[in-house]
C-alpha cells in the first residue's frame, strides 16, 4: 500500500497548530515515534516551553498479559505541569489506549490547563473514546499490520509498515 | 541444568542470586531502575503497575532498612503491602516455613520478598510455590542478597559508566558477606575487568580467586588507583571470634581513612551497603566526605528494587 510522506504530514501540522500557539503552551511527544515527531515540531512550531518526552511503558493497560517493555526509556517533563495547555504528540493513533496511559501520566506529574492531541496519521478504529485535534492524515491500515514512524541517519521521518507484533 | 530463576522462556521469574543471571537480565533491571529514578521527583510518585497485586514481606531475620526499602518500592508501584515479622509469629509456634507460605499463597499473595538466616531458605520457597507467585531473595544467611549487588552495580554505573575499564575493591569481611558476593557476581557479569577483595585472610573465603577476583591483604597496594571502593560492615558478632584480634587493630590495617582513599583514583566513589560502624571499618570524614555515595546508594536502591518488582509481576510475554 501507498504510504503517506511523513514530511509532508509534518509541514501540514505545522501549518495547523501554529495559529493556537501561544508562549506557554508546551509540547509533549511519546516514545519513540512521537518523540521524533514532536522533536520537529517543537522546533518548527518555535515553541518556549521545553520539550517533555514519555515513555508510557509504567501506565500501559496490558502489563499484566505481556509484561514489562525490555527497553523503558525515562520520561522527561522539564516544566511544570499544572494549568499548562500541552500538546501530546504521537506518530500513529490507533486503538487510544497509548493516549490513555499517557494522560494517566501526565496527571501523575500535575493537573493541566487543557491537553490537545497532535497525530501525524490516524488509522481509526478506537477503543476508548479519545479523539485528535490535529491530524495529518487518516489512513485505513490493514488488520495484522503495524505502521509507524522511523528516522533516517540524515533526521528524515518515513513511515514503515510492519507486520505487527500485539502492541496497539 | 535450568535456572530455577528463569521461566521457559528465559524471562526472570524469581530473583534469587545473581549468581548465573545473564548479563541481558542484569542490565534491563538497571535501565528499568534508571527510568524509576524520575518517577520519586514528581508530584506523584506512584505508578499503577502492581495494583491490585500483594507484596508480603517475609522477614525470618530483622533489617528495618532492606524491609523499609522493599516497602516502599511495592508502595510505590501501587501494590498492597504486607510486614510479616516471623521471628515473632507462627514459626515460633512450631509452623513450618512452606506451611506458612502455603496460608499467605491462600491470602492471595503474589509476590514474596524473604530474608532468612537460612541460606538457600528464598530457592526453597521459589520451588515451592505456583508459576504466578513471584519470590525475591532480600539476603539469605551467607549466600546472597541480590538486590543489594544490584543497587551498588547501578550505583556504580551512574558515576562510572562503563564496567569495561574499572577497578572495584571490597574491603573487609568478605568471608561472611552475601552483600560481597552478590556484588562480585554481578561485576564480573558485567565486564568490570579489574575487581579486588581486601582483608585479612581469616575474613576472606577460601578460594575467593574462583570467583574472577584478585586477592589484597594490605590497603596500600590493594586501592592503589580503583575507581570505586566498597566498604563492608564488621559484623560485631564476627569480633568477638577467633577471627579479629580487634576492632582498634582491623580499623588500623583495614578501616578507610583519607590516607588510605588518596591511593585510589582522585575522583574515586566510596560506598557502604549500611549499617555503617564509624570508626571500625570507615572514618566519618570518609563516610561525610566528598567521595561518598553512601547516601544515594540508598535512594538507588529503592528504584532497583521497583524494577525487580515490576519486572517479575508482569504477564509472561
Amino acid at each position: 500500500m501507498q504510504l503517506p510522506d511523513a514530511e509532508q504530514l509534518l509541514a501540514r501540522l505545522v501549518t495547523r497548530i501554529k495559529p493556537d500557539v501561544t508562549p506557554e503552551t508546551a509540547m509533549v511527544g511519546i516514545y519513540t515515534g512521537g518523540a521524533w515527531l514532536a522533536e520537529r515540531l517543537h522546533q518548527a512550531l518555535g515553541l518556549q516551553v521545553p520539550l517533555g518526552t514519555l515513555d508510557i511503558s509504567f501506565y500501559r493497560d496490558d502489563y499484566s498479559k505481556t509484561g514489562l517493555h525490555p527497553q523503558v526509556k525515562p520520561s522527561k517533563i522539564p516544566f511544570e505541569v499544572e494549568n499548562r495547555h500541552i500538546l501530546l504528540v504521537d506518530d500513529v493513533l490507533y486503538t487510544g489506549r497509548t493516549i490513555r496511559g499517557a494522560m494517566n501520566e501526565l496527571f501523575d506529574y500535575g493537573r493541566p490547563a487543557k491537553i490537545h492531541l497532535v497525530v501525524a496519521v490516524d488509522r481509526g478504529e478506537r477503543q476508548l473514546p479519545i479523539c485528535p485535534q490535529y491530524v495529518g492524515a487518516d489512513l485505513a491500515v490493514p488488520h495484522g499490520h503495524m505502521l509507524r514512524l522511523a528516522r533516517e541517519d540524515g533526521g528524515r521521518l518515513v513511515f514503515r509498515l510492519t507486520a505487527a507484533s500485539s502492541n496497539a | 541444568m535450568r535456572n530455577p530463576q528463569l521461566d521457559d522462556k528465559g524471562g526472570l521469574q524469581h530473583l534469587l542470586t545473581i549468581e548465573g543471571l545473564p548479563r541481558e537480565i542484569i542490565t534491563q533491571i538497571l535501565d528499568t531502575a534508571t527510568s524509576f529514578v524520575g518517577v520519586t521527583d514528581r508530584e506523584v510518585k506512584k505508578v499503577p503497575l502492581l495494583r491490585g497485586k500483594s507484596v508480603f514481606n517475609l522477614f525470618f531475620e530483622n533489617s528495618t532498612r532492606t524491609r523499609t526499602t522493599f516497602e516502599i518500592a511495592a508502595k510505590r508501584l501501587s501494590a498492597d503491602v504486607i510486614n510479616l515479622n516471623i521471628s515473632t509469629s507462627s514459626t515460633a509456634k512450631g509452623e513450618t516455613l512452606l506451611d506458612t507460605v502455603d496460608n499467605l499463597t491462600a491470602m492471595h499473595a503474589d509476590m514474596f520478598v524473604v530474608r532468612h538466616a537460612q541460606s538457600g531458605a528464598a530457592h526453597m520457597i521459589a520451588r515451592h510455590v505456583k508459576s504466578h507467585v513471584h519470590v525475591i531473595n532480600a539476603g539469605d544467611g551467607r549466600h546472597a542478597h541480590p538486590t543489594q549487588g544490584l543497587l551498588d552495580a547501578y550505583t556504580i554505573r551512574h558515576y562510572k559508566k562503563d564496567f569495561t575499564h574499572l577497578s572495584v575493591a571490597i574491603v573487609g569481611d568478605v568471608l561472611h558477606s552475601r552483600v560481597a558476593r552478590s556484588l562480585i557476581h554481578a561485576l564480573t557479569t558485567l565486564g568490570t575487568p579489574d575487581v579486588r577483595v581486601i582483608g585479612p585472610q581469616t575474613l576472606l573465603p577460601m578460594g575467593v580467586e574462583a570467583l574472577g577476583v584478585k586477592v589484597f591483604h594490605d590497603m596500600a597496594t590493594g586501592l592503589r588507583d580503583v575507581d570505586a571502593v566498597v566498604m563492608l560492615r564488621l559484623q560485631h558478632e564476627r569480633m568477638r571470634g577467633p577471627l579479629l584480634p580487634s576492632a582498634q587493630e582491623f580499623y588500623k590495617i583495614y578501616g578507610l581513612t583519607p590516607e588510605k582513599l588518596a591511593l585510589a583514583k582522585p575522583d574515586a566513589i566510596v560506598m557502604h551497603p549500611g549499617p555503617m560502624n564509624r570508626g571500625v571499618e570507615i572514618e566519618s570524614s570518609v563516610a561525610d566526605g566528598a567521595h561518598a555515595v553512601i547516601l544515594p546508594q540508598v535512594t538507588f536502591g529503592i528504584a532497583v528494587r521497583m524494577a525487580v518488582m515490576s519486572i517479575l509481576g508482569g504477564g509472561g510475554a
